[in-house]
């Protein structure tokens, strides 16, 4: 049985307190501080399955734990892709990981996109900078059985061309036509051809039936409250919106309230919630 | 010569717009086409008209001395262009710019500002629509001003 947003998937395919070893197979420089990581078990081969929207805990030795969201195509899940920005300590050693490498693994966690409340439905998904990462699986399921889904969007924008993330398959997605996508820029030089302005400023250049569209939403705070005003201005209610949230998640498992939010755990409960759920939380002003 | 009413019509910058007030923007229309890297407007000319973009895309555009020009936003299919000829000096503070063949339906706004003078319902109604768009723009840009991609540790 497929899980649902509220039965977050619990299986996870170590202890969920012990970290598993997995070895750096591939490293990649996606822009100047972002990098993907392909990783593989250390011993043996196996199969690791999660929902689109869910994490892991990455703990680099001697260094740290840090929860990455998990960005590779659930439908392969002979790997584990994590896409990361270098912005901590803990991201920083990351970044620095290279083929061969060792760190532990422990997951997956939290809750994933609601795929299943998609079907027949349009869907927009409208990412900022690094949020693109969380909901690329989202779009890999998509486009594995596109015929399930409505109209397909994707609405992306990011602080400089430079800046973009998986460039190579945002080409590949926009050239389907069975799937619009819209990339804008905060700042460009005169040579970019695209799109200069917020990301919220594309909803209304795209077509969707609001009244059943569903949309995920994944980026930084101030441009997800943007864009649910936005949507909300052209008639999508909020029940049909879903977010990632982010926060100091330690231990994952929704014992230690690091990452409350509110009522909720967001480790356990989160990082995707439907945002009516999550809205009144997101309306305390934090300091 | 086909009436530019029915494509101003279209555009939703005149949506729900009076038929009088539609007629009369229709006599104020011209039909214009750009070709990529052409200019609409530079920064300082005379601002007396706007343009409602029906196809392409329009780069709006500061040369900033050294760091030379820099694209502030794109205007494309639907948006509209411009609304320095409807204040005091009337002048473009910004090069405009199209990036891709751009079709737009181009509107006398020296014309138009005698009309509204002259008739304070159809100022109003302008001045309406324009002021929510300069509130949309207004908005983009304070959230672009936040650097909200930032990477904060």
């Amino acid at each position: 049985m497929k899980p649902t947003l509220e039965d977050p998937v619990n299986a996870t395919f170590s202890h969920p307190m012990t970290p598993s070893p997995f070895r750096v197979r591939k490293a990649r420089q996606e822009t100047h501080d972002m990098f993907t990581l392909e990783l593989r078990p250390e011993e043996g081969a196996g199969r690791f399955p999660f929902a689109p929207g869910q994490f892991n805990m990455m703990y680099v030795f001697g260094v740290g734990e840090v929860p990455l969201s998990i960005t590779g195509d659930p439908g392969k899940s002979d790997a584990l892709v994590h896409t990361t920005r270098s912005v901590g300590a803990v991201t920083r050693a990351v970044c620095k990981l290279k083929r061969g490498d060792t760190v532990g693994i422990r997951g997956p966690f939290g809750s994933h996109w609601p795929m299943e409340q998609a079907a027949g439905k349009d869907v927009l998904i409208v990412a900022g900078g690094a949020g693109l990462a969380p909901l690329r699986p989202a779009i890999y399921q998509i486009l594995s059985d596109r015929m399930k889904y409505g109209k397909v969007t994707l609405l992306y924008g990011t602080r400089t061309p430079a800046d973009i993330l998986y460039q190579s398959e945002l080409e590949q997605w926009r050239s389907r036509l069975d799937m619009r996508v819209e990339v804008t820029v905060d700042r460009a030089p005169t040579t970019w051809r695209g799109s200069v302005g917020v990301v919220p400023s594309l909803i209304s250049k795209v077509s969707f039936d609001p009244a059943q569209a569903v949309a995920m939403i994944c980026g930084p705070e101030i441009m997800m409250r943007f864009t649910v005003r936005e949507l909300e201005s052209h008639g999508v209610a909020t029940k049909q919106m879903y977010i990632s949230v982010e926060r100091n998640m330690k231990c994952a498992v929704g014992f230690c309230g690091h990452c409350q939010f509110g009522p909720q755990f967001v480790c356990k409960e989160g990082p995707v919630f439907r945002y009516d759920h999550i809205a009144p939380s997101l309306a305390v002003r934090e300091r | 010569m086909e009436s530019l009413k029915p494509i101003l019509a279209e555009h939703p910058f005149s949506k729900d717009l009076e038929k009088p007030y539609l007629e009369l923007l229709t006599g104020c229309a011209t039909n214009v086409r750009f070709e990529p890297g052409q200019f609409l407007f530079r920064e300082g000319e005379e601002a007396n008209q706007f343009y409602l973009i029906r196809h392409g895309v329009v780069a709006v555009e500061i040369f900033a001395g050294a760091a030379g020009p820099i694209t502030v936003t794109t205007i494309g299919e639907g948006e509209v262009l411009g609304w320095s000829w409807l204040f005091p000096p009337y002048r473009w503070k910004f090069d405009a710019r199209a990036v891709e063949p751009t079709r737009a339906i181009a509107l006398d706004g020296k014309c138009l500002r005698v009309k509204c003078e002259a008739d304070h319902d159809l100022g109003y109604e302008m001045l309406k629509r324009f002021a929510h768009m300069v509130e949309q723009r207004l908005d983009a840009t304070r959230l672009q001003l936040l650097n909200i991609y930032e990477a904060h540790t």
